[in-house]
């Protein structure tokens, strides 16, 4: 006990849990839409194109993560706009873009001269040295995400659930969905800090898979994704810390504990109900 | 009687590819219109082209009279995916989707509304479950519910009885006998036999349109429509036409 309260006193473990808190927020409202929409192929696409603009920001000596961002919404845009505009297959283009990104990324930072950045950190996330500039950012984002559901959220679910109807009673749908891509983008690029490249779509799925398990309603459901992300990362964070391993690993690990235990307590739930009933 | 929408030769397809030729339409108040013909022979582009989905590449689609929000949709049930989280009650309230602004909220009224309608139609008790929890006659209520919330002066039904046991059918063509007194009704089916017992005009739709008012079809017509289409009617004297062109 004694060394969480230790733990707890030190400023780079408050900037980490800070981290886990936002991180939790903006994925838990994104991930719902694209758990929701069925677009995490699109989504994982958008997350491992955006390792390109990791590399060519290095090369250039820019801030990565502002190269991924711009590199990650282009793509996202990118992708909306193909398979609407062509008749290309949207989940090749998604193929083509994924491993773009990632051979862009390699090539880049491995042109740059002297020191090569740290890969894993990229890869796997590293919470626990997080900047404050990262929490600016992740805020920002949360403050964004928090924005848009809380004024547009009943027009967003609309278009995700039945674009075509929306697009009968003259809803935006193509704003809609450039601005829905451009968010999953923005949280993904900025999330990629947190949990590293390879695992931040599991942070946009798992926890809304969850949630999803006990509420049907798209609102709850997002709740209930921000509090089963909180809860993960948290108890990740600690696992990262006492044994010295990349915090992504250790979160998803503690999601999928989380899953397990969910879908154990949701058939015993189920079972118990029919006992009721009988 | 007010015409509400006609078509002036219209021609409309997908990227190269003309589906629609040389259609002329007009639908006027109280019309119960049956649409009818084969797979790609453009029926449902045709509902695209009324809706105002896609641009007619030549011709004219003119509202007289009407607001063109004022359509009421159901489209088919296939093309909606029936594990996305959204409840009962939100589906019949997005009918309302055009009166409001883009940050618009729901009045109290409106949800009375969807209240009293849902309660109309039978699924009141089902109001706060999920879409994928409900049998396929049960979201067809759903998905009309939220086609008619608005008061639509036209109301648009892609193949209401795929996916619906008999019984639901003809409580469907119940409902729409009295909903088509206030409202013009255009129907697409492939299930003709039903079709030509409530409607009172059929058009035909193989590229081009046929239309006529009446709802008898006889096989002198079918040939001439070049419809290859299974036909069962209830006449005088029960027949059945099985043509294939």
């Amino acid at each position: 006990m004694n060394e969480i309260v230790e733990l707890l006193s030190y400023t780079f473990f408050q900037n980490a849990m800070g981290a886990a808190i936002l991180a939790s927020i903006s994925c838990g409202i994104i991930g719902t839409y694209i758990v929701a929409r069925r677009i995490v192929f699109i989504s994982g696409g958008i997350t491992h194109a955006s390792f390109g603009g990791i590399g060519i920001a290095w090369f250039l000596g820019l801030n990565p993560v502002l190269g991924a961002a711009v590199f990650g919404v282009f793509s996202a845009l990118g992708i909306e706009w193909v398979s609407k505009k062509t008749d290309v297959r949207q989940d090749s283009v998604i193929g083509i873009l994924w491993a773009l990104g990632m051979a862009l990324g390699i090539i880049f930072i491995y042109m740059t001269p002297g020191y090569a950045p740290n890969l894993m950190s990229y890869l796997f996330g590293s919470i626990l040295t997080v900047s404050s500039l990262d929490l600016y950012l992740l805020s920002a984002l949360c403050v964004l995400t928090i924005l848009v559901f809380a004024f547009m959220m009943r027009p967003i679910v609309y278009v995700a659930f039945d674009e075509g109807y929306a697009q009968t009673h003259k809803a935006p749908v193509q704003f809609l969905n450039y601005l829905m891509i451009a968010l999953v983008a923005l949280a993904i690029v900025l999330n990629i800090r947190v949990v590293g490249i390879i695992l931040v779509i599991s942070f946009l799925t798992i926890p809304q898979t969850i949630s999803n398990m006990f509420t049907q309603d798209f609102g709850k459901m997002i709740l209930g994704a921000i509090g089963f992300g909180i809860l993960g990362s948290l108890l990740g964070l600690f696992m990262a810390y006492k044994l010295n391993v990349p915090s992504g690993a250790t979160i998803i690990f503690s999601f999928v504990i989380l899953f397990i235990l969910a879908k154990v307590i949701q058939l015993s739930l189920l079972k118990l109900s029919k006992k009721v009933k009988e | 009687m007010t015409k509400l929408l006609e078509l002036k030769s219209v021609y409309a397809g997908y990227d190269n590819k003309v589906v629609l030729k040389d259609v002329n339409l007009t639908v006027k108040e109280n019309d119960f219109l049956g649409v009818i013909g084969p797979n790609g022979g453009g029926k449902t582009t045709l509902l695209k082209v009324i809706l105002g989905l896609i641009k007619p590449i030549e011709g004219l689609v003119e509202f007289n009279n009407i607001d063109d929000n004022l359509i009421g949709y159901l489209p088919q049930i296939n093309t909606i995916d029936q594990k996305f989280p959204i409840p009962v009650r939100e589906v019949v309230l997005s009918g309302l989707m055009s009166h409001k602004k883009l940050f618009g909220r729901y009045r109290n009224e409106d949800k009375e509304k969807a209240k009293a309608l849902m309660e109309q139609m039978g699924i009141l008790h089902l109001r706060n479950k999920n879409i994928g929890e409900l049998s396929g006659g049960q979201l067809q209520r759903v998905f009309l519910c939220r086609a008619i919330i608005s008061d639509p002066q036209i109301l648009i039904l892609d193949e209401p009885d795929t996916y619906v046991d008999s019984h639901f059918e003809t409580e469907l063509y119940g409902v729409l006998d009295q909903l088509n007194d206030h409202m013009a009704i255009i129907v697409v089916s492939h299930d003709v036999g039903t079709i030509s017992s409530h409607v009172k005009t059929i058009a035909c739709v193989n590229g081009s349109l046929c239309y006529h008012d009446s709802n008898i079809i006889n096989e002198e017509q079918l040939k001439t429509y070049n419809c290859p289409i299974d036909l069962i009617t209830h006449g005088e004297v029960p027949h059945r036409v099985l043509k294939k062109h």
